[in-house]
């Protein structure tokens, strides 16, 4: 149900990538698409029930003799948190680039909407 | 001796984080450290040649850890772009003095190389999207690098285009992630081949190649490729046609489908008809171009098309026949895929050199308009001969390399019973004929109009790579006559597609 | 751009020392608890950009300007770069965790070269947000042909 909910924003996403016409708008539904992606990954590892995987003094305490085998059996699945940190940031390089874009193409061209920006044609 | 695998990434990481700190004063000190990075990494790619290596990040073991392949298909791939980046890089010396920003212009590129490098040599899924996603960027920024109207207008639609086809391979990595449990390439592979195809894994399959055509510029998502290719400057022309749109989209397609889901009837057709449509559409679309880059990167698209078809007959040769393939059947693949990838370094070669003469040209000339060139021939000599021998090279004119990778093409194609293909991959060769006798005919004979009496050739180190570039057009032939180079550089790659899903155990016993 | 009111400037000044602290903080423990490196280098940007809209672009670039952020964000990658090789060196495989065995689990001083990953990570995504934001706020709406800088 949740994944559903994911996917309806990844196609909210691609919907406001395709159809707006401010250059800005776009940049935002790349980036909401980018998110639910995010979304999609991190809510992979879930695991119900579970514990944050960090281990600190007082889990060492009480679990004695089974750290590792107690952690793999209650932790929810840290491998995609680290995916989605890359990612996030990956992210976050490819907006900043798509908006100095759209900040340089204002001054050439005086408008956000893209379909005045066609002076590429064929 | 063996080569640490790392260092293909980390020497142009390196090289790019030191150069801006030199600005503008020392900027033949950046320039000088920016081609010895990129030299060192052409004699590092000669020494991987026949390798086979296997490449444990930070000493964990496999399914743990991050590791990188050196098979045949990569040590090929690494040889084409490393010759490639060399070329352009050695052309932008000079090429770049008309741009202000030249220390952070290497620096991009050099990001560039390390991200087709990383992608190239990878053994995990996400560790290859990072890669492709550095490459990406880098060359987006480099594309917009002048920042005139048309480059902005070209990196914006090029960026917005290119996050969609990244973002759609994401979501397909998240698929694989929770269905298989695992992110290295030789888990997966093992995954899929227990458990079979359900419908999240084939939705995932038909994301990658949404997203990795979107990447490679094939027919139906090719919308952003001859806007961007003509606005860039001229040496990441060379490198966005000759190498990007290969490492990032056909090279990614091979490893995803051959090695981690295996080809199948379906997959093999959808190649096959991707190749077909793009090899037609672009040659159609490049006869009406007056513009010469413009026809140039249209004549990418369908070049393009030559290899995933190539790549697509001889994985349909190997779905159709199933599990009791035949000695024939497979010579006939692996004549297919030979075919193919051939294809894809001679064009990396000639399309590079293409582009590196059309910047000579424009930066002679000061136009990129066919109707207001003509006459060069006399004016610009040297240019004007590569620029001939990259057209025979790309239509296929015998003694040079592209007649030999379209001559494999169409027999594999005959040899497959297939012979509408062979009739159609010859049909579009006329094309490209007439394509470049236009070129030829508008640009360099003719009479030379009045504005361009005083132009001359361009200065010797840009003259360098573009002989280069067109003596190894002649001279790639010999990769496929010479038995013992096809069998230490070409055979290798083939056979990495024709094993297919025995890459998987291959790294799981070592 | 211009700054703002006083009981903003004042607010900010006392602020951005807790901001910037924290930060560290985050850096420093990234191997204990969650954050790390890019969380806490988010964190250090955050408080220049806090400054650079209290006070203005002016002063902010008075105090760190571009060339010497530039400066530190190639610093910060080459550090990481240097953990790397240091690994290939000592350990005959890049990214070798080659200072595991000193220290405890966790203390502050442990688990080998993941503080020190942190850190070199940190000062960049810090530098190179800050050098985004600073850069993106120096263009100005397109003025009859002109561009100001």
């Amino acid at each position: 149900m949740a994944y559903a909910l994911c996917f309806l924003l990844f196609m909210i996403g691609l919907y406001c990538a395709v159809v707006k016409k401010n250059m800005v708008k776009i940049a935002i539904g790349l980036a909401i698409m980018e998110y639910a992606v995010n979304l999609f990954l991190i809510m992979l590892g879930y695991r119900a029930g579970g514990i944050a995987p960090i281990i600190d003094k007082s889990y060492l305490d009480s679990a004695a003799g089974q750290v590792t085998t107690n952690f793999i059996n209650t932790s929810v699945d840290p491998l995609p948190q680290a995916l989605v940190l890359t990612s996030i940031v990956i992210g976050l390089g490819s907006l900043a680039l798509m908006i100095s874009v759209c900040i340089r193409i204002y001054q050439k061209y005086g408008t956000f909407d893209i379909t005045e920006i066609r002076r590429l044609r064929g | 001796m063996s080569v640490p695998l790392p260092a293909f990434i980390a020497i142009p990481l390196v090289t790019a984080f030191l150069l801006p700190i030199f600005g503008n004063k020392g900027k033949s000190f950046a320039t000088a450290l920016a081609n010895l990075a990129v030299i060192s990494l052409l004699v590092l790619a000669i020494c991987c040649i026949g390798r086979y290596d296997v490449y444990e990040v930070g000493k964990w073991s496999i399914p743990l850890g991050i590791n990188l392949v050196l098979d045949g298909l990569s040590s090929l791939l690494l040889l084409a772009i490393s010759v490639i980046s060399t070329a352009a890089m050695l052309f932008s010396i000079r090429y770049m003095e008309r741009y202000t920003a030249k220390a952070k212009f290497f620096s991009l590129f050099l990001l560039m190389v390390a991200g087709m490098n990383g992608l190239v040599l990878s053994g995990d899924i996400f560790n290859m999207f990072v890669f492709l996603e550095i490459a990406s960027l880098a060359s987006y920024a480099l594309v917009g690098f002048g920042c005139e109207h048309e480059e902005l207008e070209a990196s914006f639609k090029y960026m917005v285009l290119g996050s969609i086809g990244s973002i759609f391979v994401l979501f397909g990595i998240a698929l694989v992630y929770g269905n298989t449990g695992t992110l290295n390439m030789a888990y997966i592979s093992k995954a899929i081949q227990d458990s079979g195809l359900n419908a999240g894994l084939a939705f995932a399959l038909a994301l990658f190649v949404t997203g990795f055509s979107l990447k490679a510029a094939l027919v139906p998502f090719h919308a952003w490729l001859p806007d961007a290719h003509p606005s860039a400057p001229a040496p990441i022309s060379a490198m966005l046609s000759g190498i990007l749109i290969k490492t990032l989209g056909i090279y990614a397609l091979m490893r995803v489908i051959f090695n981690v889901f295996g080809i199948s009837i379906s997959l093999g057709w959808l190649l096959v008809v991707l190749g077909l449509l793009s090899m037609v559409s672009g040659a159609f679309l490049a006869i009406g171009q007056w513009d010469f880059k413009r026809l140039l990167a249209y004549s990418s698209i369908s070049q393009a098309g030559y290899c995933v078809l190539g790549i697509g007959l001889g994985g349909l040769i190997i779905a159709r026949a199933g599990s009791n393939i035949t000695t024939t059947e497979l010579a006939w693949a692996s004549l297919a895929f030979l075919g193919g990838l051939f294809h894809l370094v001679n064009h990396a070669v000639y399309k590079a050199l293409l582009f590196l003469t059309s910047g000579s040209v424009e930066m002679a000339t000061g136009t990129r308009q066919m109707k207001q060139m003509g006459g060069l021939a006399e004016r610009m000599p040297v240019t004007r001969t590569t620029c001939t021998v990259a057209s025979a090279a790309i239509v296929g004119i015998p003694p040079f390399s592209g007649f030999w990778s379209k001559l494999i093409l169409v027999w594999a194609a005959i040899q497959a019973h297939y012979i509408w293909v062979a009739a159609i991959i010859v049909f579009v060769s006329l094309c490209t004929l007439i394509m470049y006798l236009k070129v030829q005919r508008y640009v360099f004979l003719g009479e030379l109009p009045e504005n361009l009496q005083e132009i001359k050739e361009n200065r010797f180190s840009m003259l360098v790579p573009m002989v280069a570039l067109a003596c190894l057009c002649l001279l790639m032939g010999l990769l496929v006559l010479v038995p013992d180079l096809k069998q230490s550089i070409l055979d290798p790659a083939v056979k990495v597609l024709t094993d297919g899903l025995a890459y998987s155990s291959s790294i799981i016993q070592k | 751009m211009k700054g703002m009111t006083v009981i903003v400037k004042t607010i900010a000044s006392w602020v951005k020392v807790l901001i910037f602290l924290f930060g560290i903080n985050i850096i420093l423990f990234g191997h204990l608890t969650p954050g790390g490196g890019f969380a806490g280098g988010v964190i250090l940007a955050t408080s220049y950009v806090l400054l650079m809209l209290a006070f203005g672009r002016e002063f902010v670039e008075k105090n760190l300007s571009l060339p010497a952020a530039s400066r530190l964000d190639c610093l910060g990658a080459f550090l990481f770069a240097l953990i790397a090789i240091l690994g290939f060196v000592f350990g005959g495989v890049f990214f070798v965790n080659f200072l595991a065995k000193y220290g405890q689990p966790l203390k502050l001083f442990s688990a080998g070269i993941i503080p020190l990953s942190n850190i070199a990570i940190g000062l960049k995504v810090g530098a190179s947000l800050f050098l985004v934001i600073l850069t993106l706020s120096i263009f100005r709406p397109y003025e009859s042909g002109r561009r100001q800088e």
